[in-house]
């Protein structure tokens, strides 16, 4: 389960090169994201810890997993233009 | 709480409504052939699909739902909001391209693209119709709830408004006007929120005990309805709640902080008091009643996880798992949402679909961080309703002005019309262009085609009309969690294996849509908010140990697509 049917079917080379890059930054979102949830059910005292600003770390989480998924979409959508 | 209209806000509200109505009659005119029906010819620009998105997938649940989960139990609708942009991560980098290269109007085409099989049709238009049908119901319950207060009208009156614009928007053009009223709605949502955003911040927070008596609203076995054991009226009514009681130690002698930046909120609010309101329901031989009493908690509990979900706090196992299925759906089901995958047609290739996701995910996620502020904003407004959340936001806007109350309740009317166009485009896609012509052979031209389209979304406005009447007293929110779980167990399985397993077979994929969404819908119906709000039984009599299913159902659609598919042989692909 490593390369998309797509590719070995021969569908757009677009199609290729976008679930490449895309998993893997896909799996990166997977870790942030799971990460978070865990510490939810785990280690909930953590999140009331407050490391910047007076904010707790459940804000400065739930904001950071926001920001962290425009910031994969955008280096995704600037690494396909560049190529 | 009985609500009271105003002229400016029905002025306001019938000005956006005729608008949204004229732009869809307008563009109705440009196409009506089965290509401009379901897909705008495929030639929407990336940016105005993004928003569009956007406007699609900002739903009643999210504006009205997490802003009032937020108001009524601190942190945890916010981990709502963080679970439903965190599903577009899965859409962006792994279902967007294929699907657009894949399908044609459908979810349906696009699974059943490599076998060209009617019986993966027949499975996937079926799951289309359950989940669209599911996230209905949220919808049109948001809508009764926003036309109640803003127009005077009863839930049921604002549900049949929706119903009947809707229809006529879809009717009249199908995905083009649907588009348009989505990409307005997006656009209208993120920026009247932001402006609210700016008033909550602008104006601090401030100390406001208010009257902390507790309340209690009784309905009598013949119908009447008493407040405190007064028939309710317009003098008489259920008090607004939701107060600050004190400020941090640093703002001693004062009785408000004046503006404060978009962290300083959040770290003056956890070292605040607040007021919230719990509700307990009693039944005795005079009729139901409600008692609302004031729970004073401090600022740094209610910006925890477990306000709502109590299971976080409560080390039950059944309850944390509870918890992870539904962060679980949330994050597999938006990809998987029909009416979201459907506007992937309407772009003209990959790169603009990939485009629209980015764009898409920008503005879900600015929206997604304004509703922290608009809950919590609503949570010491002093103006909530204590018997419906999902009137926070709108009350909201009325601690600041009628008028800004009247926008934003258009907006969330707007809001309410532009998901729901959506899931009745998707709905009525799946009936005429899968089931009547792909499933049954009934050979349709193009022009009967989109007549086809036409009556089904007629027929799901009618259905939509029904459910949203019926279950009129849940929080939307809630609600769409459901939806998500169908949507992530019958269609995730498939369109991922599809994508990634070469093995996968069409009798796999049939197997794991079906099995996905029966044993999801089966699990919901028997879970224990089900036999509590729904059957009012106990939830101690329900047989699955948590409500959510997703942590069984969508593996296990997995599990039987794997297994199907090896038990099957290969066909060669199309």
């Amino acid at each position: 389960m490593t390369k998309p049917t797509a590719e070995r079917d021969g569908s757009p080379a677009a199609t290729v090169r976008a679930s490449r890059t895309g998993l893997a930054l896909f799996w990166i979102y997977v870790l942030l994201y799971g990460g978070f949830m865990g510490l939810v059910l785990v280690r909930p005292d953590l999140l009331a810890l407050r490391p910047f600003g007076g904010v707790n770390l459940a804000i400065l989480a739930g904001l950071g997993l926001i920001v962290a998924a425009f910031g994969l979409a955008l280096v995704s959508m600037l690494g396909r233009d560049t190529r | 709480m009985n609500h009271e209209a105003s002229f400016a806000a029905v002025a306001i509200f019938t000005a956006f409504v005729l608008g949204v109505l004229g732009l869809s009659f307008w563009l109705g005119r440009r196409g009506q052939s089965a290509a401009a029906y379901y897909a705008a010819h495929g030639q929407i620009h990336w940016f105005v699909n993004g928003i569009a998105f956007a406007g699609d997938y900002l739903s009643a649940a999210s504006f009205l739902g997490i802003c009032g989960m937020i108001a009524f139990s601190g942190y945890d609708g916010f981990l709502y909001a963080i679970g439903f942009l965190a599903g577009w991560i899965v859409a962006l980098f792994v279902i967007a391209e294929p699907i657009k290269a894949l399908g044609t109007y459908t979810l349906a085409d696009a699974l059943a693209s490599r076998f060209g099989s009617r019986g993966i049709t027949l499975a996937v238009a079926i799951s289309t119709l359950v989940v669209s049908i599911f996230y209905l119901i949220p919808q049109m319950v948001g809508a009764g709830a926003l036309v109640t207060p803003l127009l005077g009208l009863p839930h049921a009156a604002g549900v049949v408004l929706v119903g009947v614009a809707v229809t006529l928007i879809v009717v009249t053009a199908g995905m083009v006007s649907t588009t348009w009223v989505q990409f307005i709605k997006g656009s209208l949502l993120v920026l009247f929120c932001g402006l609210l955003v700016a008033l909550i911040l602008g104006r601090g927070l401030s100390v406001n005990t208010g009257d902390l008596t507790p309340q209690v609203r009784t309905v009598t076995p013949d119908g009447r309805v008493l407040v405190d054991g007064r028939p309710q009226s317009r003098d008489h009514d259920l008090r607004p709640v939701g107060t600050l009681s004190a400020l941090p130690a640093r703002y001693a002698g004062r009785t408000t902080t004046g503006p404060l930046g978009p962290l300083e909120y959040f770290s003056v609010l956890e070292d605040s008091t607040i007021v919230t309101w719990k509700s307990t329901r009693t039944a005795d031989e005079h009729g139901v009643h409600v008692t609302y009493e004031p729970v004073t908690r401090s600022g740094a509990d209610l910006l925890q996880p477990g306000g709502s979900f109590k299971g976080l706090r409560s080390g039950r196992l059944a309850d944390r798992l509870d918890f992870a299925s539904l962060m679980l759906a949330l994050f597999c089901g938006t990809a998987s949402l029909p009416h979201i995958l459907i506007r992937y047609y309407t772009v003209k290739d990959a790169a603009a679909a990939r485009k629209s996701t980015v764009t898409g995910i920008a503005a879900i996620g600015v929206f997604y961080v304004m509703t922290l502020y608009l809950g919590l904003g609503a949570m010491t407004s002093g103006a909530l309703d204590p018997t419906d959340s999902n009137m926070a936001a709108p009350l909201l806007a009325k601690s600041f002005s009628t008028t800004l109350f009247a926008l934003v309740s258009a907006i969330a009317f707007t809001t309410v019309l532009g998901t729901v166009s959506g899931l009745i485009m998707a709905g009525s896609g799946a009936v005429a262009h899968d089931l009547v012509s792909r499933v049954c052979g009934v050979p349709l031209t193009d022009h009967e085609k989109v007549r086809c389209g036409r009556i089904a979304a007629v027929c799901l406005g009618v259905v939509a009309m029904g459910l949203g009447i019926l279950f009129k007293n849940f929080n939307v929110g809630f609600l769409v969690g459901w939806a998500f779980n169908i949507a992530a167990s019958a269609n995730l399985p498939a369109l991922v294996m599809l994508l990634f397993w070469k093995r996968t077979t069409a009798a796999g994929i049939i197997a794991a849509v079906t099995v996905g969404m029966v044993a999801s819908l089966g699990w919901i119906l028997l879970s224990a908010d089900t036999f509590e709000k729904v059957y009012g039984l106990s939830r101690d009599l329900a047989p699955v140990p948590f409500s959510q299913p997703g942590l069984v159902t969508i593996p296990l659609g997995f599990v039987v697509l794997i297994v199907v598919s090896l038990l099957t042989p290969p066909r060669p692909a199309r």
